[in-house]
């Protein structure tokens, strides 16, 4: 920390705004320098609960390493377990199923939308307001009883394989989606209706945390956070992967960078997954849902190889590097979190205490993705 | 000066259109599961810890002691071990330990095994005070279903 | 003995009786209410829909050590939660349930209340202060600078109504507003068409002034958890907590009181019928449910936020309200 902390003429004081905190969502800590209810400084420190999951990567095979990424990003699993399978499917060269693809993507989705519904209410509880929480809990218990029947679990998935998928889905599980959309399309309305249009919600969120397009690309910003701030980028449409080119569905782009603009932008998101999910369930070809000719121990050609999928948080990205052997070399996972997290110091300066969380929650952290 | 009273109209309009919609899920039946009384079941395909699967006539095992999914457990929580018995053709089980406190309910192990000898419990209600009490003995359990 | 004393006495303690069992209702009300609005049950295991939850939890406080941190100033920090509830038991003193039952009918009634109630800021103050906590120093000076802002459109609303009806004494506002609803404050047909205009705004003014008072949501800046943990108690444990949980609830009763008082006929039936308590208590705890609700369908304002709602649009509008009553008082 800087001199201002130690000075002691300067009236300020430190602050500890965590490990336990309520608004740091898990065990983040923030050193705050405060000038009264201003922050002079902030200071993300990390590092509590950090699992070395790169390193575990480096000690186990290739496919013993897929239960990690539920660890990771836990309310957006199901985009990591992409992320992963499709990173060692492009190293060792192994094609993937149409119908397998199509279920990835119309489960990645939903998982997206628990994701945003999760982050909304969480927000929402930062912001003191209790009961929308409730209300998106509601909806996204849905998704995590869906997902729950297909995949075996309801939050850690682990659900992609190499090739394809642990399981195929079954009609009901078509049925209950196809239910789904329908009930959170009629839900949205009562969302903006209770919180969108909320004039405390605005007057809280509108200008607070400004971050320019600029900005993000020095912090290498992601995501909604990025797609906030004006800029156009979602890996699903600027790196197509999977089967998203055959999807319509919009980037939602909002120019004012505050933290309304975030907030807008994964509500618009919510829609256009529910958009690619009706879209994946009309169009659902039939076919097997694991690749034929998957070895039974994979083993990628020596080489340097990286995927990039568009997690709930931005551009989750994993770097592999092959020495031809049943185990990675190297394993690097890059996470949305971590660079969107950096923006906290320079945004921080010299707003109230207030602000600084309704900027951090806009951020929707999720810690052991930034420790990894 | 329009603008201003136009601000405040509408924002005590945005607050009470809020109320309006708490007021109507305030009358509406309670979604919450009322979990000790209603005890939810669990899917079929709900990842449990392991539990040896019984042959439907004998009661017997079904696992060869292969060890794959030994080798495949990602944490190295399972420990097989198996012995030569006379008039058997292959190995007899003698030992299968499952380490629950290492487990990550990933469900490797299962998809492992040829003979479907391992597959998910429906338990969920896991609580204990002591370490100890997750070290399961999956064949004395195995065992004593039989009985 | 004289049975003054013995009145007195009996008074005192029906009065903190009375004070300790609603805000032990009220605090049942406010989780039942918050969970059927999230569509949960709330509390239900303790007696029949949970009723005796408040007692259980207040068992529970009362077993628990009051922890003193560090460098606390151990004095202050013990006193500060008397402090809360002393001057809230004391505004009961005034308040008039019904015709007969009020404990004291004092003929300043109205500026009683509003210097006694004054004194709960002060409390939070010191709590926050003696805690050696910097998250309840914040809190104690939002609370503070919360209180000051707030406390000026309530005395001007509170001025309209002492100037139409021309007395600061409760029993007698009530009495003013006898016959029907038409008489009551809030919409003063039957007495003056012009106040018409002034009185629901004034009552809105009040309202919400009251709820910034007593620091509810969305004016629980004090408490705000989710930037400052547990505001100005965040280092109390056990009782002490809970007397600053009670006094929030019986603060909450005064404010709630007082704008059924001022606006809505104390105890006068809506068609002059069966005047009596059960009026007064009917209105209050609607008032307290509207409060509640209120808490868990906004988000929390911010400092600026609040004060700018003070300053720019609730001390302008009960300023041009109360020029307005003198005219219409003087017109009318």
């Amino acid at each position: 920390m800087s001199e201002m902390a130690c000075d002691k003429h300067k009236e300020t004081f430190v602050l500890n705004m965590g490990p336990q905190h309520p608004a740091t969502h898990g065990v983040l800590r923030v050193k705050l320098v405060m000038d009264g209810e201003y922050i002079v400084e902030a200071e993300p420190v990390l590092g509590y609960i950090h699992r070395m999951h790169e390193k575990m990567g480096e000690n186990r095979t290739w496919a013993q390493f897929m239960p990690n990424m539920g660890r990771l990003d836990y309310l957006g699993a199901l985009s990591y377990n992409h992320g992963y399978a499709a990173a060692v499917e492009r190293a060792a060269g192994i094609a993937v199923p149409e119908r397998a693809e199509y279920i990835r993507v119309m489960t990645v989705e939903l998982n997206r939308i628990s994701s945003h519904l999760l982050w909304m209410g969480a927000y929402l509880l930062d912001l003191g307001g209790f009961t929308p929480l409730l209300y998106a809990f509601d909806d996204r218990e849905k998704i995590l009883d869906m997902l729950e029947r297909v995949t075996g679990s309801r939050l850690t998935y682990c659900y992609f394989r190499f090739g394809g998928l642990y399981n195929d889905v079954d009609d009901q599980f078509l049925a209950e989606a196809k239910g789904f959309v329908a009930r959170l399309r009629s839900r949205l309305p009562m969302y903006h209706t209770l919180v969108t249009k909320n004039v405390i919600l605005m007057q809280r969120l509108k200008g607070i945390g400004v971050i320019d397009a600029d900005m993000c690309r020095r912090y290498g910003v992601t995501g909604p956070v990025a797609r906030g701030s004006g800029l156009n980028y979602d890996v699903r449409k600027n790196e197509p992967y999977s089967v998203y080119p055959q999807f319509d569905f919009d980037v939602p782009v909002y120019t004012e960078g505050d933290s309304m603009a975030r907030y807008m932008v994964r509500m618009d998101e919510i829609e256009q997954s529910l958009r690619i999910v009706e879209q994946a369930i009309d169009g659902l070809p039939d076919g097997p849902v694991m690749a034929e000719k998957v070895p039974k121990i994979v083993k990628p050609p020596k080489g340097d190889y990286y995927h990039a999928v568009e997690a709930a948080r931005g551009s989750f990205g994993v770097r592999l590097v092959s020495n031809g052997t049943n185990t990675p070399y190297r394993m690097k996972l890059r996470s949305p979190t971590y660079s969107n997290l950096s923006l906290l110091a320079e945004v921080a300066k010299g707003v109230t205490v207030a602000d600084a969380v309704a900027f951090m929650g806009s951020l929707d952290l999720v810690i052991p993705e930034i420790d990894r | 000066m329009g603008g201003y009273f136009k601000e405040i109209f509408d924002g005590v309009h945005s607050l009470v259109t809020g109320m309006g919609v708490t007021l109507k899920y305030l009358f509406q039946p309670v979604v919450t599961e009322q979990y000790p009384y209603v005890a939810p079941t669990m899917p079929d395909r709900f990842r449990g810890h392991i539990e040896l699967v019984g042959d439907e006539e004998t009661g017997a095992t079904k696992c060869i002691v292969c060890g794959m999914c030994q080798k495949a457990c990602p944490s190295g929580c399972i420990t097989v071990a198996g012995e030569k018995v006379e008039g058997v053709k292959g190995k007899v089980l003698t030992k299968y330990d499952l380490d629950f406190t290492k487990c990550s309910l990933c469900g490797i192990c299962v998809e492992s095994c040829k003979p479907g000898a391992i597959t998910f419990s429906k338990e969920y209600n896991l609580a204990g005070l002591r370490k100890e009490a997750y070290i399961y003995d999956l064949k004395k359990r195995l065992e004593e279903r039989k009985r | 003995m004289n049975p003054e004393i013995i009145r007195v006495v009996g008074y005192v303690v029906a009065v903190i009786a009375f004070v300790a069992l609603n805000a032990a209702m009220l605090v049942w009300m406010e989780r039942k209410v918050a969970g059927h609005i999230q569509r949960r049950i709330g509390p239900k295991e303790v007696g029949p829909f949970g009723i005796l939850q408040s007692f259980a939890d207040g068992i529970k406080l009362m077993t628990k050590q009051l922890i003193v941190p560090e460098g606390a100033d151990v004095l202050l920090f013990k006193v500060a939660p008397m402090l809360v509830m002393i001057p809230a038991i004391m505004c009961f003193v005034t308040i008039p349930f019904s015709e007969q039952l009020a404990a004291r009918n004092i003929n300043v009634g109205l500026l009683l209340i509003f210097a006694i109630a004054s004194v709960n800021v002060f409390a939070l103050l010191l709590g926050g202060w003696a805690s050696n906590n910097k998250y309840a120093v914040i809190s104690a000076a939002r609370a503070v600078s919360q209180n000051v802002a707030y406390e000026i459109p309530m005395l001007i609303t509170a001025i309209t109504v002492v100037m139409f009806t021309g007395t600061m004494n409760l029993q007698e506002i009530v009495l003013g507003q006898a016959g029907g609803f038409w008489n009551w404050n809030i919409f003063p047909v039957g007495k003056n068409i012009g106040m018409v205009v002034v009185m629901p705004i004034s009552f809105l003014i009040f309202f919400i002034c009251s709820m910034a008072e007593t620091n509810r949501a969305p004016f629980d800046l004090g408490e705000a958890e989710s930037e400052l943990v547990a505001g100005f108690h965040t280092e109390y444990a056990g009782m002490g907590f809970g007397l600053f949980f009670l006094g929030e609830y019986a603060n909450v009763f005064i404010g709630c009181s007082l704008s059924v008082i001022l606006f809505l006929g104390g105890w006068q039936g809506p068609f002059g019928l069966l005047p009596g308590v059960h009026w007064f208590l009917l209105k209050v705890y609607f008032l307290i449910f509207v409060v509640m609700w209120m808490r868990w369908t906004f988000p929390r304002t911010t400092f600026y936020g609040l004060l700018n709602l003070s300053w720019k649009i609730l001390i302008p509008i009960s300023l041009f309200n109360l020029v307005l009553t003198g005219a219409f008082i003087k017109v009318f």
